[in-house]
């Protein structure tokens, strides 16, 4: 294989290849870790790793090459995955590696046990690059929010990744990891797949364990895969996921279908309902264009095409940025400088453990996180308690209703993943509503506990920027979005004779040149 | 709009333990307010009849048998701590006098 079919390979792809013995697992490493060193550094690097895990990483990657060498018993134990290197979303705790979740309340604390996504990952022996950027514990919808810089997206380095998860999604996108992990509260695996041309999965709730991610909002909080084509996530969920007995909320059902799902991919005979709520008014031109050609691409290839209506998802929003941030002001209670992460003192005054806690706070935390911790404190305090949280919990029941009544009539549902393409770095930034409007078609699922999946759709014609489709399905039938995404994926790669991301620019060029120039 | 005053949010990051100087609590105030502006017809979708949803897939009573595990040794426990003591957090006065 040449050195650049080894990062545009699929993950599918290279582990074929490793388990022919046509390529290392070293050689692959090494090329990813190449790639980063190119691409991910510098004034207008990609920046989408926090930490890169080298030695590790290609430890690892030895440790599979000699076990497929040695053949026999220890080849045949080895994972269909073994060896194909992943990336790792900053929010997920890692042993030997920092965990950040983005910001400086916890730069350079070191986790001392693995989330059990991890424990699977290493179990199955695929190399961890490293840990990627995020918003502040994953708050926000284009990375900006991070206290360690921006990520950049790989179609126009001056444009945001989406997020929160926009480091996963920029490394997949830019050749620098041909898996990730992400976390989903309210889309932040499912908008930065759409804005970057790549795919990411929110299982069912419950489907994959959450201990050791850092928690948002716990209700609302899913790990979920990244990557280039729909049958890796199929691969990589099937590895994180099923039952976890150190997740109360962890899901006892088989998840265990999703990669023959995605092998059989047909929507023949399939009823796909397309919600009237998500679209038209704020959507993109070019979205909603590449959007209703995926619709006739479907029906073309035996589909029912209805129209449903979820009437209650108007108040998705609204319930969302009460409940996310009632449940963030809890979560975040446990950084006071005691246990873990950054202590500061008081400059003068009285030195007690409140005005530590203060003080901590204040200066390890960024702007949107304090926004959302008071906004949660507020929803959440006495007589504001009913009117706010309690009624968006009420809301949560309606769009529930909804999502029963519209998988009455269709056996999954499809919307454009995001309203808009990529937007500038900077430009919603001082903007939260803005900012928040991003995650209005993503958001219902999270508030439903259903399965959602976005993948390419193709790019606007405003802005030659990637559009994301999304699929949603009723709670655990997650095997559901894979048959249909792998079959739409080659509907759509049919049409660009190729995937999507082979009309990306060159990241080489972009990158190098100016760090050139900052030279 | 809806009335969120500088103090409000002053006695909000009390209770939520940040610091804040006059010029964010000004900044805030504002923002919040455009916030709720914009979520507060939560309060109008729904109907005293309608149900809360606190977890989204319904599960009840997750329980494990009552048996002591593994799970980490104090090292482990205050190996990120910003300081301990005789295998204890150590923390600042409790109490503003002592």
């Amino acid at each position: 294989m040449s050195l650049n079919e080894l990062i545009t390979s699929s993950a599918s792809a290279l582990a074929e290849k490793l388990a022919a013995k046509e390529v290392s697992s070293e050689e692959v490493t090494r090329a990813h870790l190449d790639r980063i060193a190119e691409v991910d550094g510098g004034e207008r690097g990609v920046h989408a790793f926090l930490h890169v895990n080298t030695e590790e990483a290609l430890a690892v990657a030895r440790e599979v090459d000699a076990a497929r060498a040695a053949g026999g018993d220890d080849a045949a134990a080895l994972h269909p995955l073994a060896g194909v290197p992943i990336a790792i979303k900053d929010l997920i705790v890692t042993v030997g590696q920092p965990t950040t979740a983005g910001s400086r309340i916890l730069e350079g604390w070191m986790s001392p046990y693995d989330a059990t996504v991890i424990k699977k990952i290493r179990a199955a022996k695929l190399p961890i690059l490293g840990k990627t950027n995020l918003d502040e514990f994953a708050m926000g919808s284009s990375t900006e929010h991070s206290a360690f810089g921006p990520t950049r997206n790989p179609w126009d380095l001056d444009r945001i990744p989406g997020g929160s998860g926009g480091g996963s999604a920029a490394a997949v996108a830019a050749f620098e990891a041909p898996l990730a992990l992400g976390t989903d509260t309210g889309g932040s695996i499912r908008q930065p797949g759409a804005v970057t041309g790549t795919v990411g999965v929110k299982p069912t709730y419950g489907a994959v364990s959450r201990y050791g991610a850092i928690a948002m909002a716990s209700s609302l909080d899913q790990i979920g895969p990244v990557s280039r084509t729909v049958l890796d996530s199929a691969l990589l969920q099937e590895l994180v996921g099923g039952y976890d007995p150190f997740d109360s909320t962890s899901l006892t059902d088989p998840f265990d279908t999703l990669v023959a799902a995605a092998k059989e991919g047909s929507v023949a005979g399939l009823r796909i309902g397309v919600v009237k709520e998500l679209g038209g008014e704020g959507y993109q031109a070019g979205v909603e264009a590449r959007f209703h050609e995926a619709l006739e691409l479907l029906k073309g290839a035996g589909a029912t095409v209805v129209e449903v209506s979820c009437p209650n998802f108007q108040y998705a929003l609204g319930a969302y940025y009460l409940i996310m941030p009632s449940e963030v002001s809890s979560n975040l209670a446990k950084f006071d400088g005691v246990r873990y992460g950054l202590r500061v003192l008081p400059k003068d005054g009285p030195m007690t453990i409140e005005r530590v806690m203060g003080a901590t706070r204040a200066a390890g935390f960024g702007d949107e996180a304090k926004r959302r911790i008071i906004l949660g404190t507020y929803a959440l305090s006495a007589g504001y308690y009913d009117a706010y949280y309690g009624s968006a919990q009420k809301v949560r029941t309606l769009v529930q209703r909804d999502f029963e009544a519209a998988f009455a009539k269709a056996d999954v549902l499809i919307s454009p993943t995001a309203p808009t393409t990529a937007f500038r770095l900077g430009e919603k930034l001082d903007d939260p509503l803005a900012m928040y409007l991003n995650d209005v078609a993503t958001i219902p699922a999270n508030l439903a506990g259903v399965p959602g999946l976005s993948l390419p759709g193709g790019l606007a014609d405003e802005d030659g920027l990637p559009v994301g489709i999304q699929l949603l399905a009723p709670a655990r039938q997650d095997a559901r979005l894979y048959r249909v995404g792998a079959a739409l994926e080659s509907l759509l790669e049919a049409q660009w004779g190729g995937p999507l991301l082979a009309k990306a620019p060159s990241l080489t060029a972009a990158t190098a040149a100016t760090t050139e120039g900052v030279k | 709009m809806a009335e969120i005053t500088r103090d409000d949010v002053a006695h909000l990051a009390q209770l939520a333990r940040i610091e804040m100087s006059e010029a964010e609590l000004d900044k805030m105030a504002g923002e919040l307010a455009h916030i709720v502006d914009a979520v507060k017809s939560v309060s109008e979708a729904a109907g005293p009849d309608v149900p809360a949803t606190s977890h989204p897939i319904p599960l009840s009573n997750v329980f494990r048998e009552d048996v002591v595990g593994h799970v980490l040794t104090p090292a482990e426990a205050l190996s990120g701590a910003p300081d301990a003591d005789e295998d204890r957090f150590r923390v600042p006065a409790i109490l503003d006098e002592e």
